[in-house]
This record gives structure tokens, sequence and C-alpha cells, in this order.
């Protein structure tokens, strides 16, 4: 911005001089925003490309029609009928597509409890137990190391261990805990809440590790003073504090489960349904109009929950 | 820690001991298991000891083409880490400021990361599928397709890196003293002086964080990029197509390299910020002390 300035004063400081006070003064004036907008328009720009416009996209094809092949720009709700199809003749039983959702919200559910008890109780070793800034700052380290290196192979890692003559089957049949491998280890809803628990618990840590890090020690000691057991301290001091990360996390875990297709498909053995796979499915056999309507739906339902979840705390006043 | 540590402390201790062994025990079995000799199956007990199946990857006579797959991975990986390291600079000197776009922009990037990856890679396949369509209406009847690697593949990645990346530009700022552009505006810098001599040395270390994320979450990438990379696959994605397929420790092998790349960009990413933190430490401190 400044150095085609600084150039000309270079070449010419007379020429330049003259008019300098002038245009400061006019730049003055003008920058603040125009500067802003220099500043973050290419990411705003970015996600217009690539995010707000394909969202869009997803709404409008939902209510296109479609045949074997390709898609068809005219109106239709058929992607919608589609996916929702028996669901009014096969009642008071689910039909397939409420079935699904409720197995995802079930997989949900058990991912964010386990991943919200583990990532509380390790984001608390870090916050109130670890003294030492370096060790903490190595700790974390450790924590966020798995999480740069890629999610299929920490979830085909599993599969040495948990396989039919894995060392969990093995081992267990060596000490005679079993006479035959255990079936349900992998490609099972076992293996996709393990592998799950596996890849996120991460997002769950930071955002309360973020929490527990502020929160001022001497209310913890005034609690302590005031004769406050341990368990009330923690029920009645950090886990309010906290709240906001837990949220935070809540909401990061969740939104992931809902949409995952990947986890789901390879620990699953691509014999779990779910929200995202539908989609996926529905891609794969060239129903786009039937896929955005999926799309629409799952967005719907993750709205939902973050909307519920986001009326406890105020997301950018934590960031 | 003088009066001795509580009972709590050993408990909670052991269980963050236990959690890292569960994030670590399985990846070190499967990088254990790509060192499988030639006859080698895919569980323990190891069968020999041997680099074939790492040979066998890189000899391009294993089940995918590995050279390609790697070039174009690294390719679109270092092109991200740029992007998002000099937008989210950008964009985090822009919040420091209130303007009007501000809300948007940051909703906009908070939803880019909680939307599930599916629905925003099918939204990119979908509007290249529409332009592809409006291309051959309007002007050239042969026209392929403009989804690639480097059109709406980079988009796809950008989507998922860019918002980490101003996050952590909003953590740097939060603790970012403005005095000491103050004192630079006073001494006559102009603002590019001010930013390049003072901003970004102080900011630098966190920067590198910002491509290390850039980098590793492009090269790891899969969600995002399985509708929208188009015709040809990243290396993730090569790898989760042999999950259904391969019975032998090729897949490991596989896995063990994309993670030695991972882990030689973390390594050096936090050799770097250590090198250059130690370095503020010692040099650059007095330029805050007179302030401060």
């Amino acid at each position: 911005m400044d150095t085609s300035e600084d150039i000309l004063h270079q070449a010419s400081p007379d020429l330049v001089r003259g008019s300098e006070t002038k245009r400061a003064a006019k730049a003055a004036r003008l920058s603040p925003s125009f500067i802003s907008w220099l500043q973050a328009g290419p990411m705003m720009l970015v996600f217009l490309a690539f995010f707000l416009i394909p969202l869009v996209f997803v709404v409008i094809v939902s209510f296109w029609d479609y045949n074997e092949y390709q898609l068809l720009p005219a109106f239709s709700g058929r992607g919608y009928t589609d996916t929702f199809e028996g669901c009014i003749a096969q009642l008071p039983d689910l039909c397939t597509i409420g079935k699904t959702y409720l197995k995802t919200l079930k997989l949900c559910f058990m991912v964010w409890a386990i991943t919200l008890f583990i990532g509380f109780w390790v984001a608390y070793f870090l916050a109130f137990h670890v003294k030492s800034k370096t060790w903490q700052m190595g700790l974390s380290l450790l924590c966020t190391i798995p999480f740069w290196t890629s999610n299929v192979i920490r979830m085909i890692a599993w599969i040495p261990l948990l396989g039919r003559n894995g060392l969990v089957n093995s081992g267990l049949m060596k000490t005679g805990v079993i006479n035959q491998p255990l079936e349900w280890l992998l490609f099972s809803e076992f293996s996709v809440v393990l592998a799950l628990v596996h890849l996120f618990t991460f997002f769950m840590v930071v955002p309360i590790f973020n929490s527990m890090v502020r929160i001022d020690k001497s209310l913890i000691e005034a609690a302590y003073d005031a004769g406050a057991t341990g368990l009330q301290t923690l029920v009645n001091v950090i886990i309010p504090l906290a709240k906001p990360g837990i949220v935070i996390g809540s909401i990061f875990v969740i939104t992931i489960v809902m949409g995952d297709f990947i986890t789901i498909g390879v620990m699953g053995g691509q014999q779990i349904a779910a929200a995202g796979k539908i989609i996926e499915t529905r891609v794969n056999a060239l129903q786009f109009p039937a896929a955005a309507a999926n799309a629409v739906i799952l967005l719907a339902i993750t709205f939902l929950i973050i909307t519920m979840m986001s009326r406890i705390v105020d997301i950018k006043k934590e960031l | 820690m003088k009066e001795g540590r509580p009972r709590s402390f050993y408990v909670l201790a052991i269980f963050f001991a236990a959690y890292v062994l569960f994030l670590y025990g399985p990846m070190i079995a499967i990088y254990v298991l790509s060192f499988q000799g030639p006859q080698g199956g895919l569980t323990f007990p190891m069968n020999g000891v041997s680099t074939f199946w790492i040979a066998k990857l890189f000899q391009g006579t294993g089940i995918v083409d590995l050279g390609a797959a790697f070039r174009r991975s690294l390719l679109l990986g270092i092109i991200v880490m740029i992007v998002t390291v000099v937008l989210s600079v950008a964009a985090g000197m822009a919040f420091r400021r209130r303007f009007k776009a501000q809300s948007i922009l940051f909703y906009s990037a908070i939803a880019s990361l909680i939307v599930p990856s599916i629905i925003t890679s099918l939204g990119i396949s979908l509007e290249f599928r529409i332009i592809d369509d409006l291309i051959k209406a309007h002007w050239n009847e042969n026209f392929e397709t403009s989804m690639g690697l480097l059109t709406s593949g980079l988009g796809a990645h950008l989507t998922w890196t860019l918002p980490f990346g101003l996050l952590i530009m909003f953590a740097i700022f939060n603790r970012f003293d403005p005095r000491l552009e103050e004192a630079a505006r006073d001494l006559g810098a102009t603002p590019w002086q001010t930013f390049r001599h003072v901003v970004l040395p102080i900011i630098l270390p966190s920067v590198i964080g910002i491509g290390l994320f850039g980098f590793t979450l492009s090269w790891d990438e899969l969600a995002r990029s399985s509708q929208a990379i188009g015709a040809v696959n990243t290396l993730p994605l090569d790898l989760q197509g042999l999950t259904t397929t391969v019975t032998n420790p090729d897949i490991y092998a596989l896995g063990t390299v994309i993670s030695a790349v991972s882990f030689t960009v973390i390594t050096l990413a936090l050799g770097t910020i250590h090198v250059l933190n130690k370095r503020q430490a010692a040099k650059g401190s007095d330029a805050g002390k007179g302030l401060v």
C-alpha cells in the first residue's frame, strides 16, 4: 500500500512533497475501513465462493428433479419425498430415514458422553494439577500431535488390535477368557464409537482446557477456605466456570459425529447407516437432489442442536 | 508441591497417561507392522522384519500410483498452507479494528468449521457441476470440467483451514501489546514498516503455527475432498479406498509414509517456533521493557 508512494518519494522527492500533506490527510480519512476491507476481503471471498454459495446451491438443488444420470433444473419435491418414503405408511414403525437418524443420534450421544468425560478430566489434570508452564505446554502438545496426523491412519490403526486375529482377541484366547474370537470388536458399532472417541476427544480437551486456565485460582482457594469439599468446589465453582468450554467442545463433537461418514464407513465395515452416509450413497448413485435434500435435513438438525446449545453460552464472547 | 501432591493428582495422572497411551498405542502398532517381512500379514505377530512393503510402495508396483498422489497432496498442502497463512494474518489484522462485515466474516468462519464437511463438499461439487453445465450450454460444448485439485479441491480445503487460522490470529492478538505499534508509529514508521519490523517478528512463531495447521489439515483432509476434488485422488483418499480391499501390509506402509511426512512437518514447525521464541527472549525483549 505504501510502497508505491515510497518508490515515488525516492525517485523524485520534490514531486511528491507538494501533495503529500493533502494526500496523507485523505489517506488517513479513507484508510481505516478501506484497509480493513483489503485485509479481510480475500478471506471473505473464499468463504463466499466455497462455503456460502455452495450452501445456497445445496438448498436450491434439493428442490430440483433428477433422473438416472442427470440433474433437471425444474422445481420438484422428489428429493424430499424419496427421502421420507414410507414414513407415513409405515406408522407406527419408523421408516428408514427415521431409523437412520435415531441411530446417528444414539452414536452421537454415546460419543459425546465419553469424549466429555475423558476431555473434562484430561483438561482438569492439565489445568489444575500440572503446575509448571513448560510441562503444561509439553503435555498439551502431546495431546495435539495426533490431531495433525491422518484420521484414516488412526482408524486403520485399530485393525491389528481389534481384528479376528488381532491382539485383543489372541490375548483373551491365550488367557482363556474366551474360546472364540469376539466378532463385535471390529466393524461394529463398538469400533465406530471407539474410533470416534479416539479421533475427536481433542476437540473437547482444547476448549475445556482454555476455559479452565482462565479460572482465577483464588476462587478455588476461597471455596476451600469457606469449607467446601473437593466435590462441592468442582460442582459449584469449576464446572460453572468451565461451562463455555464444555459447550463449545460439545458443539464440535456433536456436529462432527452428526455429519460423519468416513469413520462410520471404515470402522463400521460400510454396514452401518448414518445421516452422513445417506448423502454419500445418494451422491454415488448420482441422485444429487436427493443428496442435497438429505444435506438440508442434516443441516437443519445440526443447526437446531447448535442453537439449543448456544442458548447456554455466547460463543463469540468466549473466543 | 512442597506439601506433597493430593491423591487426586495421582489418580488423574494415571488417567492422563492412559489417555496418551490410547492416543498413540494403535498408531505405533501400525508403524511397527509396516516393517513386516515379505510374508507378513495384517496382524501381529511380526513375520520377520524388513522394509519390503515400504520399498514396494516407492517402486510403484503397489495398488495405487503413490508417486502421483503423493505429489498432488504435497502441492495442494503447500498452496493451502501459503494461502491460509497470508489470508489469516491479513484478516486477523483487520479484526483488530471494527469494520462493517466483521460479524459476517466471523460467523462464516465458525459456520464453515462446524457445518458437517459432507455438506460443504456436496455444495462445492454442485456449484462446479452447475458452472460446468453453464459453460457447456453457452460457450464451449466440448468443455470437460472446471473441478479439480487447484480449483474446487483448493477451495474445499481452505474452508477447513481458514477458520483455524483466523481463530489462532484472535488468540495471538488477544495477547498482543498495541503500545509496541504506537511506539513504532511515534518513531515515524509507516504502517508497512510497523507491520514488517514490529508486528510480524513478534507474531512469527504463531504464524508458523498457522502454517503447520494449514499444511497438516490439508495433507490429511478427507471428508471435504471426497466430493469436491474432481477426477484425481489425494493420498488420504487413496488410503481410504484401500481400507476395504487390501489384505496385506501395503496399507500400513502407506500409512507410515503419510505419517512420516506429517511428523517431519510438525517437527520442523515446532523446532522453528522454539528457535524463534528463544531468539525473541534473548534479543527482542528490550523493545518492550522500556514501555511496560
